[in-house]
């Protein structure tokens, strides 16, 4: 258990790890990680590492969950025992069911899922190491695990959280921010249609407030929007290398 | 918890809203009727039934004694569960809780946890190892849409009626003797749900609402009008000029139901 910093905001304005207000943690992704899986993905953020497996479009399972007009999606969103300071059970938490839902909700949006009826499309999300902001790499490792898997989407959902530390706006909250901050605004955005598939809250904030955590939230979406593209098309830069060879 | 409703009323009920106008003739941000009744379950240390149109929902409260969150020592502990019971819905089954109570459960708890409506210090008998815990179990015993508001309104009201047993410690061990003391309560959470259909914000949705709505946000709003959680539910998504326009119509409405319970 990390002891309750004195300030989560140094004189000069920066933050516990040296980042300004409105700076992301460094961000890795890779596409494709995981040969059994349809699609996958890996990202590290900060020292977040989130692993997301896709599978699917396969039989429904059980049957009778079976829809005719559309794709039944699945999402568990896991964490490792290993992934926080005290050992979780791995058992899935409250928490983690209730991630489940909003996680998939956030993807959902982007489906077509009108296009694949009566089958089912399984997503898995592992958290090998969390360090704050879970949800949200979750969310953007899973929709590029979506995209590589080939499920016709809208657009690939990308998700960041903002929120307050001390006094001030900080985007990308990190373990010790998300503890000891004021409030923790979670967003995920189909940056494309500017249509967020994901807001939740936690904290007090007043209006104004409010109003420029969901804006710079969405800010950091877009940065990590391009990242995500980066990685797809590394994917697919590589793969046509060795088709190549 | 999807059930059967035609496609004819999904039209009629998305045509009207595009007009401004609701099938059971509330404006837009119309609340259905609200009925609160306080202390209606003896056994419990405090209850409160909420009648939200034809919603119903009895939420009671347990204290006892426990040990404290290792990373709070000094608080007492908040558990918030929900039971859709089966006779609430033809949807509602049996059995463990499924997602949806589960997600009811923490909307609630988040409301009354991020709002600090108990003063947890308060509940504190001995730092680290003995503490007031508070179990607020909801009930929901008919669905008639918008669970969350109702049993949030609920909770509230149920531990604004809780009393704690009088207590002293001997030798480590809490003895509990007559009397008590009212469960002490800083503040008073509202929380407002809204439904996206066809385009436009409904506030407080019925059954039928939430079976043709896009999404669901519901806002939690404390007493100085701050927002203290948000959640958003169902398939669909909200414009960012949408939530803020949700988050504007939350503080009003939140103001409004505080004044009419007197809270």
């Amino acid at each position: 258990m990390t002891d309750k910093p004195e300030k989560l905001i140094d004189k000069k304005g920066l933050r516990l790890d040296g980042r300004k207000p409105d700076e992301l943690r460094p961000i890795k992704i890779e596409v494709g990680v995981i040969s059994n899986a349809d699609g996958s993905a890996y990202i590290e953020q900060g020292k977040n590492k989130v692993l997301a497996g896709v599978y699917g479009p396969r039989e429904v399972h059980p049957k009778h969950l079976a829809l005719p007009d559309r794709m039944v999606l699945k999402c568990r969103y896991h964490m490792a025992p290993f992934s926080v300071q005290e050992r979780k059970s791995p058992a899935p938490s409250r928490r983690e069911i209730e991630l489940s839902k909003v996680i998939r909700e956030s993807l959902e949006p982007a489906i077509f899922v009108e296009y694949y009826p009566r089958t089912m499309v399984d997503i898995f999300v592992e958290v090998l190491q969390a360090d704050g902001g879970t949800r949200c790499a979750s969310i953007t490792a899973a929709a590029l695990a979506l995209a590589d898997a080939g499920i016709p989407m809208r657009d690939i959902v990308v998700a960041c959280a903002a929120g307050k530390a001390g006094d001030t706006i900080v985007l990308d909250l990190m373990d010790e921010e998300d503890k000891y901050g004021t409030a923790d605004v979670p967003v995920a955005l189909m940056p494309n249609l500017n249509a967020v598939t994901l807001l939740q809250m936690d904290g007090i904030l007043s209006y104004d407030e409010f109003e420029s955590a969901v804006n710079l939230a969405i800010e950091g979406c877009k940065k990590i929007y391009t990242m995500q593209k980066e990685a797809i098309r590394r994917k697919y830069a590589s793969a046509k290398e060795e088709g190549e060879e | 918890m999807a059930a059967v409703i035609t496609k004819v009323k999904q039209k009629e009920i998305a045509q009207l809203i595009e007009k401004g106008k609701r099938l059971d003739g509330r404006g837009l941000t119309d609340f259905r009727e609200i009925k609160i009744e306080q202390g209606v379950i003896e056994r419990a240390e405090g209850s409160a039934r909420v009648r939200l149109g034809r919603t119903d929902v009895l939420v009671g409260t347990k204290i006892e004694f426990g040990e404290p969150f290792p990373d709070t020592p000094t608080e007492g502990v908040l558990t918030v569960n929900a039971e859709l019971v089966p006779l609430a819905s033809p949807v509602f089954e049996a059995g463990p809780p499924d997602e949806n109570s589960i997600e009811l459960a923490r909307i609630v708890d988040r409301g009354i946890r991020e709002s600090k409506a108990i003063d947890t210090e308060k509940l504190c008998i001995e730092p680290g190892k003995k503490v007031i815990v508070v179990f607020v179990d909801v009930y929901v015993l008919n669905h008639d849409g918008n669970l969350i508001d109702a049993s949030a309104l609920a909770a509230m009201g149920a531990l604004l009626n809780t009393k704690v047993p009088n207590y002293e410690v001997e030798d480590g061990e809490v003895k509990i003797k007559s009397g008590h003391t009212q469960l002490p309560i800083k503040r008073n959470p509202v929380t407002v749900t809204f439904a996206k259909i066809g385009g436009k914000l409904v506030v407080d949705p019925w059954l039928e609402e939430e079976q043709v709505m896009d999404a669901r946000l519901s806002i939690a709003i404390d007493d100085d009008g701050n927002i203290c959680a948000i959640q958003k539910g169902g398939n669909g998504y909200f414009e960012p000029q949408m939530i803020l326009e949700a988050a504007k119509i939350a503080k009003d409405k939140a103001k409004e139901i505080r004044k009419k319970l007197g809270w």
